[in-house]
This record gives C-alpha cells, structure tokens and sequence, in this order.
C-alpha cells in the first residue's frame, strides 16, 4: 500500500438521507471554509473508544465539555512543555480528534519550567489532593442530584404563595436547567483535574520500561502497575457479595425466578429475605450508578434504570455458585503476579537505573488509582444522575406535547433546550398553546433519520495526515495511536492477514465468536464464548468470569477496557481496529493475549 | 576415583571432571532435565599414561620441538597421539568405564545406548572449546568398545598441533596437562542449539536469545548453519523478536548406517521455522531455570526432542530420563533438554550498560518523556 495519508475531511460527502446533518451540532464543530488551511494540516483520528457510535445532538454539547476541560489542563493549567488540547469535530455525525503540539519548539523551555512547577505541585501532594478531589466530585454530584424538574401544575403550591417565593416554574426550569448543564461541566473539568498528569507519568515510566529493556512487551509494563483496588469495581464486587449473601441465605432460585420485580416480591416474603433486600438496597446508591457503555451517551443503559441488567449479572453469579465455580476475581493472582514480574524486572537492573526504575513504577501505582476511579464518579455515577435528570426534564416536555418519547430531548443541542423552556413555560404562563407541539416533534423526526443515515456511513478511522510525532500524552497512553494502528488504519480492512492489536491480557483460548454492537446483547453472551466489540465497558465485568475472552476494535494498553480484563485474568486483544469488520458471530477464533493477534479458525 | 556419575557428583569432584563434567553434574543435582551420563575422571587419564610409560613417550615426542615449525609440529603431535592411541586405557580403568557404560544401558532401557564422547577440560589449562575444534567430540557411540576406544581419542585430542602450541605459548608442561571425559547419553532432538540468558547484542539481561536449527545443536555451535534466532522476554516468556533463516544442512542420524551424518535440507524445509511457540517459550524458560540456578547470566545447548525417544529409532520410551523431562511430556508440552551450561562471560564481565544519567527527580523524568515525542508516522 502506497498511501501514507488520509483522505481530506473536504474530499467527504454526504451520505444519502444525512443532508442537513450539519444542523445537529454546532457551527464551531464542523470541518469549514474559513478554517480549510487549518483543518486540512491537522490529523483526525475516531474516537471509537469513548464515541463508537454516531453523536446525538445534546450528547455532542456535552462531549465538547469533556474535550474542553482536557485541552485546558494541558495547555493552561499545568502548561504541558510539547503539547495542547485535542480539536474536535463532527463530520457526517461522527466525531473526530486531533491532537494538538505546541507550535513553536522554541515556546517549550519557558513551558518546561511552567510545567515543574504546577505539575510539580501536584506529583508531590498526589494522595492528599486525590482525597480532596473525592470530596469535591461527591459534592458536585449531590448538586445534581439535588436537581428537580417538576410538571408544569394548573396552579403553584399553596405554599409557594404563603412562602413570598417570588418565583415560578417559569424560573425554576430554566434554571435547574442551567443548573444541570453548569454542573455538568464542573463534572467534566473536575475529570480533567489529575488525569492529564496522571498519563504523563504512565508514559515517563512505559518509556523508560522500553528504554532499559528494548522491546519488553507492552503487557510486562501493563501487569507491574495491576491489582491495586479501584471503585470501579466496586458495582461487580456488589453483585457477587449479593449472588453469594443469596446462596447461603437459600435464596438463589428464587432470585432466579421470573421478572426483577416478581423476583424481588418473592425474597420479601421468604425467610432471611428482608436481610438480603436489606443488602440489595445499600448495594444500589451509589453502585448501581453504573452505565453499561461509556456513559456518553444517553442510550447507554444505567444498572439503577435497568435492573434486569444487574439482575442477570447476578444470577449468573448465583448459577455459578451452585455449580460450584469460583466467582471470585483473581485478584490474588494478578497481585502476586505484578510482584513476581516487578521483582524480576528490578533484580536485572543495579545503580541508577534500578533506582529510576522503582521510582516511576511508583509513581505509575499511585495515580492508577485515580486514573481508574474517576472514571466511576464521572461517566458512572456523575452522568448517570445527569441522564436521569435530563429525563425528568424531559417528561415534563413529554406531558406538554412537545414530544412523545421521552429521549426526543436528546434530538435538541444544549443550547436548543432554554429557548423551548422558553415556549413551553410561556405558554404555561399565559395560557395558551406553545408553538412548540407543532415544532418539535418533526425535526426530532428528521434528525433521527439523519443520524440513522450517519450510522449506516462507513466513518473512515482517520482523516489528513498522520504527523511525523505525536507529543500528547492520551494520544498515546489512551488512544493507542502508534505507527502500527496507523499503518493498519492506511492499509484498510484487505491488507491485514490475521487481526492483530495490543496483546492486552495474557493467555491464549479458543470459542465461538460472539460480536456485540450495542451494549444491550451484553445479556446473549453464552459461557465460553469470545467478546467481540468495538470496546468494552468495565461494567461488562461481571460476564467475564464466563466468557473465554475479548476483542476490541480499539483501546491502548492502559485504556479500561484492557485494565479490566488484566483485573480479571481474562485474555484480551484490543485495538485491532477491524474486529467486528471481520468476524462474524458464530465464527471460531483464537484469541491469542500474549501476542496481540487474533485467527479467525473457521467460518 | 576413575568415575563420577552426573547424578552423584558433588562439587569437591569438580578439579578430578573439568568444567564441562563439573556443569553436567550440578544441573543434574539441581533437577535440570540433563541426559544421564558419567564422567571419566583426569584420575584415569593419568593412570592410563602411567600404563607401557606412555606418559614418557609422548614427553620424548615432543623433546626439543619447535612449535613455530609447522611440519615438525604436526609430524611431533600425530606421534604422541599415536602413542597414546596404542597404549589405551589402564586396565582398571578400562573396566570401570565398561562397567559404568553397562549401568548407563540397563539405566536408560536402551541396549548399546547411543552416547556422546566429549572431553571435559580444565579451562586453565587447555584452549577453549572453539579453539579446541570438534576432534574432541564424537557424536552416537554405540557399544563399550566404541565407547573406550573414544575416549582414548579424546585423551589423544590433547596433543592436536593447536593444543601443543597453547600450551607452549601459555607456559604450560605437558606434564600438567589432564583430561577428563564427558559420556552421555545421546538424544536425537527435532531441533536443537544454543541460548543466552541476555542478549548478546546489547547485553539486555531481560532477555533470552535463542539460536536454533533442525537437528542435533552442533550445527549452530560450529557455525556451519545460519539459525533461527529467537529473542524472549525472560520475566513473562513473550517472544518479542523471530527471525528465521534458510538452515541449509542438518546433523542427523542416518538410521541405515547409525550413525550422526550432514544432510542438505531442500529449500522448503530449509526455510521453515523449526521451533513452534511453544517450544521456543519452553527453552527460554529452561535457560531461566539454569540461570537462577546458577545465579549469573548463562549459556546454554539445549535440544527439544518429539518423543522420549530411546536409541532404537522411534520407540518412545519414558525409561532413562530425568523427572523433569518425564514432567515436560506428561504434560503435554514440549520436552527440551539441557546439555550444557556455562557462565556467560563477555557482558557479564562487564559493568552492566545504563541508560539513567543519575538519578532524576520524577518531574525531570517526566518532562524527559514528555519532550521525546514518539514517532507514530509509518516508514514509507
């Protein structure tokens, strides 16, 4: 293959039934005219980690809050020395990044001493500021939590008039909306707060792995930085002390029986059932503020909204138990491990370089609890309560007429919504109809179609060209983006013998290949079977113990998806880019988590 | 004491059996899968110099001889390996070898077992084994004659042209000169040769490179056969680097004539790896054992074998095996031998390369990191 660039996002068209597409997302987030020099010289890779579908328009509002806060702590907090934010666009519906650098390398002295400085601060108070940064998050999802959008009422509660509040709904929607969106973006800039620095010093100590033992695999690097307890599974955790509280309690084929409310009905009734509700209700605040995606998106499934989810992960743990299979995760094992593998590494090294050595991994193990856990506090829990109270806002939409389906209100961009607040409570105020019953419900139509006609695009994996260097730490840590996934991305789907991606989890197995597209076949997974993605989600955990193992179109060594299945002890090859292109369920693969390949056996 | 076997020895045997000897018998006693065998002692060497003078003779030999005059020197060296040649072992000697030879069959189940005649030198005192050359190693002797009459020929490989010239250079009497050998019994692997427990090009002590080729090992030793080259992880066994190159000739056994022949390979074979995955890990994983064992960097021959194979061509046995090998098949996997062990000497005696200057902060070190941008654009 001769082609060492991509196509430029102007040489793209529209895909037919997607004209207008350009409508569902901001003008400051599309490929233009007036930027073209700009937009042509930057290099645009998919996010198909956190973004593997096309963007609903207020789902996309929220996303430029994400990506806002990441570039400002790079470039205007801790003044990273080469690099900047990370650009944004949609086109066609999907979105795409590009990594930023500094402009002038002479600019990069004067950074480097910015850098020590306020990086510095934070390296050195890392634990005391981690456990101030919990607090704040906590703080912050109670304000959204505290959040309420109520119907509009014929008229206002008595004590709205004896309590002199000298205000209505006209007030209290728009402004709890305000509220929610404000809040929401204190979320994403508290996400942002240790993160940045947290993948710099996973990228000084990857480097220096690599420098002192040339071509020592990635998942040596990986698997000395594992096994240390991280919230995020703690919503698993939940579950198999629920599935084993039941079996000891005699309450197992109950649970198992029928729908999550008659299941539940039944415990009631039963001895020691009241011990285990008991059990069930503390596990659910916060645990069950837990998405079955990446939780950007409203579709994503949320465990507290969708029992049935929690509810079949845990009676796959009592049915286990029954059997007599080990549900436990083998986290002794990856502990001893990630000690066994670190002493040996640091036994071939002396003087310096051992010293260097220990330092980093260190280092590495202490922001790898932040690194993990932020992740549950703001894309679980934190947004959870955001898609939660978005849809109590919209169903007070709903019951005006503005719309029939309680998600149209994700059709509408951020910026769309005060002004049909607006419509709505004005309407409500004078008594009279508001416009937009009239207005809404086709253009949500229309937008709905345009995103299905998006979806249907094959979004190529990259745009412009590939820069010589990449300087920012995601890009690299996260993203995975390496020579080798750009080779692969140049090459197309035809060039690729075999699959090959990072060897993610150790171990080499056999099975049926099932390949999921939404997070809601999670459910048909049959034991044994392989997981074939575009990524998985931490929350998918609970099926790991049954299944043989996983493939992912994308996803880089520390990205979670290969964290959790190193946590888990099952192998995983992530970041082959064509995965779900290229096989089909059904098929028989090898998945091979010691060398990063995958062999399709027979069709 | 004219015998030592490996499975007996103890390190106060070590000046009576040379270094080769002396390694056998450690890796045997520390539960290496090492191929049973015995080692002739430099006691039986000078014993049997002691027999019809011979001793004497081969000093008259090489009276007054000037080692710069080439002719002189190979007519001075063929006349004391003639003299040893017709004397031949002690007579106490002879039946100690034959019996030991005896116990080596009735241990292994295998009649007339084939073996390998190495001599086992004193490093001090003799050239090293490339220098030596592979006169001193007879390959799948069958039988006690055959047996006694190569290990005479190994004696006699101490007055090869080179080996007297050495010594002269080093200031050594031939008088001080003894030599023990190594009879062991002889596997015919699938593919076999040498490993480091670093990497020889750089002196990476994370790893464990493999030099490898079909057959018996000793076309990698000597050089004859360009190997396959595999680099491994050492920590976690990953094969981070395979190269693999066209193995033009093999050292097997012909089964016809039964004995260890040099047999082109045609091209497609040639070509062909001879190590699958899992072999290639379990050989790593061998030279790591003997490493730790040992506890300094190694070099190893190693030889990976299809089936416990006994000298009779094909019949599988389990009989004359170490319990780690037996181990190795039970289980399913790959049966690697180890045949030698040595310290690695070129890196290890060096100080070990570093790549920190000092000791950085950890802000130093990450902002090191974060100005090395990595190169994500593919190679035309």
């Amino acid at each position: 293959m001769g082609d060492t660039r991509f196509a430029s996002p102007f040489s793209i068209s529209t895909p037919p039934g997607a004209e207008g597409w350009e409508e569902l997302y901001g003008y400051h987030q599309l490929f233009s005219e007036s930027r073209r020099e700009y937009d042509e010289s930057m290099f645009w890779f998919r996010d198909a980690i956190h973004l593997p579908s096309v963007m609903p328009p207020f789902d996309m509002s929220l996303v430029e809050y994400a990506f806002a806060s990441l570039g400002s702590y790079n470039s205007r907090h801790y003044i990273v020395p080469p690099a900047m934010g990370i650009d944004i666009r949609v086109l066609n519906g999907w979105f795409y990044l590009a990594p930023v650098a500094v402009a002038n390398p002479a600019d990069i002295p004067a950074r480097v001493e910015h850098f020590m400085q306020r990086a510095g601060h934070y390296f050195a108070n890392w634990n005391a500021i981690e456990d101030e940064w919990i607090v704040k998050a906590k703080a912050v999802i109670a304000k959204l939590e505290a959040l309420e959008f109520h119907p509009l009422p014929d008229m206002v509660d008595i004590e709205v008039v004896t309590g002199h509040a000298g205000r209505s709904n006209v007030y209290d929607l728009q402004h709890s909306y305000h509220d929610l969106v404000d809040t929401s973006l204190e979320l994403w800039q508290l996400h942002f707060e240790m993160l940045n620095l947290g993948y710099a010093a996973y990228l000084d100590y990857f480097g220096f792995c690599k420098q002192v033992f040339p071509n020592i695999p990635d998942l040596s690097i990986a698997k000395m930085v594992a096994g240390i307890e991280v919230d995020l599974f703690r919503p698993d955790e939940e579950l198999r002390r629920l599935a084993r509280l039941a079996v000891s309690s005699g309450l197992g084929d109950t649970l198992c029986e029928g729908t999550v409310d008659q299941a539940l009905a039944a415990v009631k009734g039963a001895a020691g059932g009241e011990a285990w509700l008991a059990e069930y209700g503390k596990a659910q605040y916060p645990w069950f503020n837990y998405s079955n995606g990446t939780g950007f998106y409203h579709t994503d499934a949320v465990w507290a909204e969708r029992l049935d989810i929690p509810f079949s992960f845990m009676r796959g743990y009592i049915r286990q138990l029954q059997a007599g299979e080990e549900i436990d995760t083998p986290t002794e094992e990856v502990i001893a491990e990630r000690d066994r593998v670190a002493g040996e590494y640091l036994d071939l090294l002396d003087g310096d370089d051992k010293a260097n050595f220990e330092a980093k991994l260190g280092l590495s193990r202490t922001v790898f609890h932040y690194v993990e856990n932020h992740n549950f506090y703001v894309e679980h829990w934190g947004i959870s309560v955001m898609w939660r109270k978005m849809r109590e806002l919209s169903n007070v939409f709903v019951k005006e007429g503005f719309w029939g389906d309680v998600d149209d209100i994700f059709m509408l961009k951020r910026d769309e919504i005060p002004t049909a607040i607006s419509d709505m409570t004005f309407g409500w105020a004078a008594g009279v109809a508001p416009r937009g019953p009239s207005y809404w419900p086709a253009i949500v139509a229309k937008r709905r179609s345009i995103m299905a006609a998006c979806q249907a695009w094959d979004a190529p994996p990259a745009l412009g060209a590939p820069p010589e260097v990449v300087t920012e730490p995601f890009t690299i840590m996260l993203w995975g983006i390496t020579s080798d996934s750009i080779q692969k991305w140049l090459g197309g789907l035809s060039s690729t013998g075999g699959l090959s991606g990072f060897a993610a989890s150790p171990g080499i197995v056999e099975g049926v290949a099932r390949v999921l597209t939404n997070a809601d076949q999670v459910a048909e997974l049959q034991d044994g079977e392989i997981l074939v993605a575009p990524v998985t989600a931490p929350s998918w955990a609970p099926v790991f113990r049954r299944i043989a193992g996983t493939v992912t179109d994308s996803g880089g060594m520390m990205s979670h998806a290969a964290i959790v299945c190193r946590e888990y002890g099952l192998p995983a090859v992530t970041g082959t880019a064509f995965a779900t292109k290229s096989i089909k369920t059904g098929m028989r693969v090898r998945v091979d988590g010691d060398n990063g390949v995958v062999t399709i056996l027979e069709s | 004491m004219d015998i030592v076997w490996f499975d007996a020895y103890k390190p106060e045997h070590a000046p009576r059996v040379g270094g080769k000897c002396s390694s056998l018998g450690a890796m045997t006693a520390a539960g290496l899968p090492v191929p049973p065998g015995f080692a002739i002692t430099t006691d039986a060497y000078t014993l049997s110099m002691e027999r019809n003078d011979v001793g004497r003779k081969v000093h008259a030999d090489l009276a007054g001889l000037d080692v710069n005059d080439l002719a002189a020197l190979s007519a001075a060296a063929a006349a004391a390996r003639r003299d040893i040649g017709d004397s031949g072992p002690a007579a106490t000697v002879e039946a100690a070898v034959r019996a030991a030879y005896a116990e080596l069959c009735a241990r292994t189940g295998v009649a007339d077992v084939p073996v390998a005649v190495r001599s086992s030198a004193n490093a001090e005192d003799q050239p090293d084994a490339s220098f030596a050359g592979q006169q001193d190693t007879y390959l799948w002797i069958r039988g006690a004659d055959a047996v006694v009459n190569h290990v005479v020929r190994c004696w006699a490989s101490l007055y090869t042209d080179r080996a007297i010239a050495y010594r002269h250079e080093q200031g050594y009497d031939h008088t001080d000169v003894a030599m023990s050998v190594a009879i062991q019994q002889m596997v015919m692997p699938k593919a076999a040769g040498v490993a480091f427990t670093l990497d020889p090009t750089n002196g990476d002590r994370s790893k464990v490179v493999i030099d490898a080729a079909f057959g018996l090992g000793e076309t990698v030793v000597s050089g004859e056969v360009t190997p396959d080259n595999f680099v491994v992880d050492k920590v976690v066994f990953e094969i981070v680097k395979r190269t693999v190159s066209a193995k033009e000739v093999e050292c097997v056994l012909d089964p016809i004539e039964d004995r260890v022949v040099h047999r082109a390979l045609p091209l497609e074979r040639s070509t062909e790896v001879c190590l699958s995955d899992a072999e290639i890990k379990a050989v790593a994983r061998l030279a790591r054992q003997a490493e730790k064992h040992f506890g300094r960097p190694q070099d190893i021959e190693w030889a990976v074998v299809d089936t416990l194979i006994d000298g009779d061509r094909g019949r599988s046995t389990s009989a004359g095996v170490t319990s780690t090998s037996t181990k190795g098949a039970a289980a399913g996997g790959p049966i690697v031998y180890l045949l030698q062990s040595r310290p690695e000497t070129v890196w290890s005696n060096k100080p070990r390369p570093s790549v920190s200057q000092g000791v950085g902060s950890a802000m130093d070190g990450i902002v090191s990191t974060l100005l090395k941008p990595v190169a994500v654009k593919p190679a035309d």
